[in-house]
């Protein structure tokens, strides 16, 4: 990629979810319509554009993981390690977002009947243990290898959680519960759309700095280590 | 061919060593049947079934977890794992290998638990064993191969259970579920499912947790 | 057999080796020197395959199988006994005719009366002498020996260097060592690392 590019893709990506962020945030609050739940449910246009976007962090991470241990790429694993990360900080966002839906919606600040909130709890607890083990080892490939494994178990382990999670809530919760998925009119929509792709450009665009700035500290280090 | 010779003389290596050794399977039979013990008296009366199931599984698990974390000891302790690793052999038969041996001990240890919640706390039916079986499977593959990676680093005997309880999560789930729903076949229908998953998985990514 | 050029092994912000070039024959006979921490274990496990180099190259233009690494630690399960020990490495490495074999080199490191003791009960010779049959159970093409007469009392150093002196022609050897002298009349090439 050509220096140029490289050097303007970072503020032109800032822009852009800058630009969309506002977008969005005009959007949510004066042109989709306000509900019965009223103000409450436009925290569903935040917590679900980043719910979103933390499980599109956790795939890119889970992808960049196997491109380092099927193709050996330089640098995947830095790239999967800084995905996770982030995937890490929108799934809190998600968590805290998801309780104060819970807490507006059914007044309490967690329900267990909630599938999505359960699952984000479960893949939060795998996600902070895949830092405990990269913590756990010294720099090198084989804490490379290792993490990069445990992050495809982490994109196994969410179709697997997804449904085992269900099936609990059967024998945990047999009342049945109003479910509650959005069936959306048109505004609602486009808003909720571009809340996601909103979201979806800050992560690239945090995901980009992080990433420039851990490659600086390679650079740094291999330069330190060539002037030895 | 080759491959299952040098599966089953890894497996055979594991048990013969713990027949010498003797100190994993004793701790995990007195773990299990202490902790069921102990649960006698953290039941309230009156409690539901599916509370002494839960119980049951965490019960299980944790034992699991104890043998877990002894299983690639002398490995470690000796740097025994180079010498494995530089067989020809494929590396993925020594995660076998050592699975087929955790799931031994595994067994044993329910053979003895089972009947003795049987005894403490409720009636154990064909269901139960099915879901304890398919989990036994499930904790194994993916046990041995967390066991494998915790071992590369610092604290290890803190970091096995980090790593290996979200994993464990579906496995209680089908398990747990498969003993009190009155359908279990969903249950051990996902018990089967993660089984496979995973254990491919496993056999799969074996080879880069003990390669660089 | 083998070649290196320019390798480079780190790990994390320690470098171990830099610029290592290695030439080997498949009868050649190398001497690896050095002082204490400068690599020459480092070197051993990436010409094993046991580690990657961080920059470099490196060609190894033999099977795994073919290869054989005395390491620092004996590799050799303290439970099990000394022919259970070479037993399991035989049946790894497809050892044809094993029990011969196994026997055959326990007699020649002096260890047959000690076979069915567990590895746990031996002295630290005799761990040696055990590894050292690990290490030469399946006729490997390529020796990799990291410090071989470490531990050795005078009657184990000279069955290795009668082994050493035997096989030299007809494979391959890095050896590394605080006593080259020992092994000058067979060295074909030195490699000191700084």
């Amino acid at each position: 990629m050509s220096t140029w590019s490289r050097n303007n893709r970072l503020p032109a990506l800032a822009t852009l979810a800058l630009i969309l962020t506002a977008a969005s945030i005009a959007l949510i609050f004066f042109y989709a319509p306000v509900d019965e739940d009223g103000l409450n449910q436009k925290i569903f246009y935040f917590h679900v554009p980043i719910a979103f976007t933390a499980y599109a962090c956790f795939g890119w991470g889970g992808w960049k993981a196997l491109r380092h241990l099927w193709k050996r790429d330089e640098g995947a694993d830095l790239e999967s390690y800084v995905a996770i990360h982030l995937g890490v900080i929108f799934g809190v966002l998600t968590l805290v977002t998801g309780s104060i839906w819970a807490r507006y919606r059914w007044g309490h600040w967690w329900v267990w009947s909630e599938d999505q909130l359960v699952l984000f709890l479960v893949l939060f607890r795998f996600y902070c243990a895949y830092f405990m083990l990269r913590y756990s080892l010294p720099a090198g490939p084989q804490r490379a290898n290792l993490s990069a494994v445990y992050a495809l178990f982490g994109v196994a382990l969410i179709p697997v959680s997804v449904l085992a999670i269900r099936l609990s809530q059967r024998f945990i919760h047999p009342i049945a519960f109003d479910k509650g998925g959005p069936n959306m009119a048109g505004s609602q929509f486009l808003t909720f759309c571009v809340a996601v792709l909103a979201m979806l450009t800050v992560a690239a665009t945090l995901y980009n700095l992080e990433l420039a700035g851990k490659r600086l500290d390679v650079r740094l280090r291999e330069l330190r280590e060539a002037l030895q | 061919m080759n491959y299952l010779a040098d599966v089953g003389a890894l497996a055979r290596k594991d048990l013969l060593l713990e027949l010498r050794a003797r100190d994993t399977l004793p701790a995990m039979l007195l773990f299990v049947v202490s902790t069921l013990v102990v649960f006698h008296f953290v039941l309230p009366t009156g409690s539901s079934d599916l509370a002494a199931t839960g119980l049951l599984w965490v019960a299980l698990l944790f034992t699991a977890l104890l043998g877990l974390s002894r299983s690639f000891a002398a490995e470690r302790e000796q740097g025994v794992i180079d010498g494995l690793v530089l067989a020809p052999s494929d590396r993925s038969a020594i995660w076998l290998g050592k699975a087929l041996s955790i799931l031994a001990f595994l067994v044993l240890a329910e053979v003895l638990a089972l009947p003795a919640y049987g005894l403490f706390f409720r009636p154990v039916d064909a269901a139960l064993v099915a879901g304890v079986a398919l989990a036994d499977v499930g904790i194994a593959a993916v046990g041995t191969l967390l066991a494998a990676m915790a071992t590369a680093g610092r604290a290890r005997e803190l970091l096995l259970p980090l790593l290996f309880l979200p994993l464990a999560i579906p496995i209680v789930v089908g398990g747990v579920g498969a003993s009190v729903a009155e359908d279990p076949g969903r249950y051990l229908g996902l018990l089967g499912l993660y089984d496979a998953l995973f254990a491919i998985i496993c056999w799969a990514s074996f080879e880069y947790v003990v390669t660089e | 057999m083998i070649r290196a050029r320019a390798l480079e092994k780190r790990y994390g912000d320690k470098r171990i080796l830099r610029g290592v070039e290695l030439d080997v024959d498949t009868d050649g006979f190398v001497l690896v020197t050095g002082p204490n921490g400068c690599g020459k274990t480092t070197l051993l496990r990436l010409l094993a395959g046991l580690a990657a180099p961080t920059r470099g190259e490196l060609d190894v233009a033999v099977d795994r199988g073919r290869i054989g690494y005395l390491a620092h630690e004996p590799l050799v399960y303290r439970e099990l006994t000394a022919l259970e020990n070479l037993d399991l490495y035989g049946r790894l490495y497809r050892v044809p005719e094993r029990r011969e074999r196994t026997g055959m080199l326990l007699e020649r490191f002096g260890l047959w009366d000690a076979r069915h003791a567990q590895a746990g009960s031996f002295s630290r010779g005799m761990l040696q002498r055990l590894a050292l049959c690990r290490t030469l159970l399946h006729e490997p093409s390529l020796l990799l020996l990291d410090e071989p007469y470490s531990g050795l009392d005078d009657e184990g150093a000279r069955l290795l260097d009668r082994e050493l002196r035997e096989r030299a022609q007809v494979a391959a050897f890095v050896v590394a060592t605080h006593e080259p002298q020992r092994l000058e009349p067979v060295a074909t090439a030195r490699l000191a690392l700084a």
